[in-house]
Order: C-alpha cells, then sequence, then structure tokens
C-alpha cells in the first residue's frame, strides 16, 4: 500500500469532518503552498516532520552514458528534504520486519 | 515557511473553516505522512515527491571519543525524491533553449 493524496483526503473527511470537496482541495493546497514557498527560494519547516531546503549546484561535466560523448551538466536549483529527528529515531527504531526498500 | 506559518495561510483560504480544524487537518496530513514511514509504507504525491525508506546495512563503526569498535546495527532512513512538477519549479528558469532532457 501506498500513501496518496486520495487517502490524505479521506483522513480530513473521517477525523476533521471537511466535506469530500473541501479536504480534497485542502491536500491540493497543503502541497501547492510548499511548492510555492520552495519556488520564492523558501526553506520550509515542518517540526516533528522534516524541512525542505534548497540548494544550488553549479554545473558539472558529465556524460551521455550511452555514447560516451561529454556534456556538461547546467547549474540547477534543487530540493532536499532533510527528516527531523522524532521522524528519524521512529522509522529507525521499527521493527525490522520492513519489506520496502528503496 | 513554519509549520504555523502553513496552518495560517491554510486558515486564510479556507476562511469557512475555523482554524482549529485547519490546524487539525495539517497535523493529520502529517501526522498520516509519518505514520506511513513507520510502518514501511511510501508515500506517492503526483507533482510533489514521494517518500519512502532506504536501508543501511549494519556496519562495524568506530566510538570517535574513545577509538573503540562498535557495531552499528541495519537501520532505516527516510528518503525523499522530489517529482517533476516541483523539480522543475524549482530550478532556475532555463534560459537558453537547450534540449530538456
Amino acid at each position: 500500500m501506498t500513501l496518496t493524496k486520495a487517502e490524505l483526503s479521506d483522513l480530513l473527511f473521517d477525523k476533521v469532518g471537511l466535506n469530500k470537496r473541501e479536504a480534497k482541495d485542502l491536500v491540493d493546497t497543503f502541497f501547492e503552498e510548499i511548492r510555492m514557498a520552495l519556488e520564492k527560494g523558501d526553506t520550509v519547516k515542518l517540526s516533528g516532520f522534516g524541512n525542505f531546503q534548497l540548494r544550488t549546484k553549479p554545473q558539472r561535466p558529465g556524460r551521455n552514458p550511452k555514447t560516451g560523448e561529454e556534456i556538461p551538466i547546467s547549474a540547477r536549483r534543487v530540493v532536499t528534504f532533510h527528516a527531523s529527528q522524532k521522524l528519524k529515531s521512529l522509522v529507525e527504531n521499527r521493527n525490522g520486519d520492513a519489506n520496502t526498500d528503496q | 515557511m513554519t509549520k504555523s506559518e502553513l496552518i495560517d495561510l491554510l486558515s486564510l483560504k479556507y476562511s469557512q473553516l475555523v482554524s482549529k480544524d485547519t490546524e487539525l487537518a495539517v497535523k493529520t496530513i502529517l501526522d498520516a505522512m509519518s505514520q506511513s514511514l513507520v510502518s514501511g509504507e511510501r508515500i506517492e504525491i503526483r507533482g510533489f515527491g514521494s517518500f519512502g525508506l532506504n536501508h543501511r546495512p549494519p556496519r562495524q563503526g568506530r566510538n570517535p571519543k574513545t577509538g573503540e569498535k562498535v557495531l552499528v546495527p541495519e537501520k532505516y532512513v527516510p528518503h525523499f525524491k522530489p517529482g517533476k512538477e516541483l523539480r522543475d519549479r524549482v530550478d532556475f528558469p532555463k534560459s537558453n533553449a537547450q534540449s530538456a532532457d
């Protein structure tokens, strides 16, 4: 099983009592607000869960793995996620029955 | 942006909801996401990204203070992979018309 927006909406319907449309809309807006903050270059800190940060990477040499041809990988800005200490220790201490890697 | 700022932004947009409910909604979403990772379940949010667990095998470590060898047990660490829309939106605008890969 995978957690998706549909399950999150259902939870807001069940636990918060939002109607189905509001629930779906709020879940969409939740992620959209985070995207907008990151797009502006803001760090997003969700205490107890983790932080989303931006990293600027300089141009670096790369290679087309098929042809071996050298091509530069352009400078770019990427998002990184750092889980909170709380989430890390919760996950780390789960019983060793994990079948979901990657 | 912090969690409380995110709650404030959502409260403004959902003025029909009492702000307590908006706060509860944000907590519910984040708790469900944490819980899902704790139970070894992935999270997939189209256009945002996916969260999963990476396995770290047990390894021989060393106490940096005493130099003593210790066995570090295997563990799982949370991992996030940004989705295409998020990647594209946070990246610099592609000014020169390079063929996107």
